[in-house]
């Protein structure tokens, strides 16, 4: 499958989980349970959200520590990479994140077209090998008696059928 | 109070002052059939008055910004200096930048709101260390 970016809903699976970009030293995550604790405050990427109720890196190291302890003091004395990385440990992702989407879209339908295609080559193979001949009544020969027994005997005079006869000239109107 | 889908006031009788788009200020974020309707000073006060205790602690902030946000509004830019100076009582710089966010997202398409709202909250801005999104490159994907 393509490599999608699933929005994560309330789920803290880490299959989901994007890696943070900014400088590697602070991009230490926690570590993945298998099953999520459903009891206690999840974190979640929520545009009518803003503020999730738990941070989203919960177990810093001890550099991200440190940096923990700066943004007590000014903040105008934290570097700009300081401050991105104050923000990723909060926040797996930011509003345009949130709201860019994904391709996922394009595999979806070639998906179905594909299957849709696959299903006609089946549907073609049944026609041609499995079902019998069709009656003779079908013949054209057959068709043409068929059609002159319905103008003799007059069918949908008013209205129908046998309206657009012309009987006078012995053809069709 | 901004709100988020209004009609522009474009009399000619009246001329714009200050450079801010002019929304006509309707009434409260709840309407009544009865009773008394909250005034959108009143209202901001609230919310001033909210963000402003000294002893603000995380829940409560969350809990209101988060609120706020659910409102069809966009909050005046002092109840975000408000909120801004709570978050920096609290020593939360990632919230202060994610409610910048969060304001831009709110306006939705009027595109001239969150240009206004940096506009009058610069000097808190500048005071506190705060960078907006842009600054930090988040806001592009």
């Amino acid at each position: 499958m393509l490599a999608s970016r699933a929005l994560v809903r309330g789920l803290q699976s880490g299959f989901w989980r994007r890696v943070s970009t900014s400088s590697a030293a602070w991009a230490a995550h926690t570590h993945d349970i298998d099953v999520v604790d459903c009891s206690i405050p999840q974190y979640n990427n929520r545009l009518d959200t803003p503020l999730p109720d738990v941070p989203f890196v919960r177990n810093l190291s001890a550099e991200q520590k440190k940096l923990k302890e700066k943004e007590k003091g000014s903040w105008t004395q934290l570097t700009k990479e300081e401050k991105l990385a104050l923000y990723r440990l909060t926040h797996e992702l930011s509003y345009a994140e949130m709201r860019q989407g994904s391709k996922e879209w394009m595999t979806v339908l070639g998906g179905v077209f594909i299957f849709l295609g696959f299903t006609g080559l089946l549907v073609w193979w049944q026609r041609v090998y499995v079902y019998g001949d069709v009656p003779h009544t079908l013949s054209e020969e057959s068709v043409a008696q068929q059609t002159q027994r319905m103008i003799d005997m007059r069918v949908n005079p008013v209205h129908g059928f046998s309206h657009k006869w012309d009987y006078e000239k012995k053809q069709w109107k | 109070m901004f709100r988020a889908a209004l009609r522009l006031s474009v009399s000619g009788a009246r001329s714009l002052t200050r450079s801010r788009p002019q929304y006509t200020a309707s009434v409260a974020a709840r309407s009544y059939s009865h009773g008394k309707q909250e005034t959108d000073e009143e209202f901001d006060a609230r919310w001033v008055t909210y963000f402003n205790k000294p002893d603000i602690d995380a829940w409560e902030l969350r809990k209101g910004m988060n609120t706020l946000i659910g409102y069809d509004l966009v909050p005046e830019p002092k109840i975000l200096e408000a909120a801004l100076r709570a978050c920096r009582r609290l020593n939360d710089l990632a919230s202060a930048i994610r409610i910048l966010e969060a304001v831009k997202d709110k306006s939705g398409p009027h595109k001239e709101i969150y240009p206004y709202v940096l506009q009058e909250l610069s000097p808190a801005l500048s005071e506190l260390g705060i960078p907006t999104p842009e600054e930090l490159g988040i806001d592009k994907a």
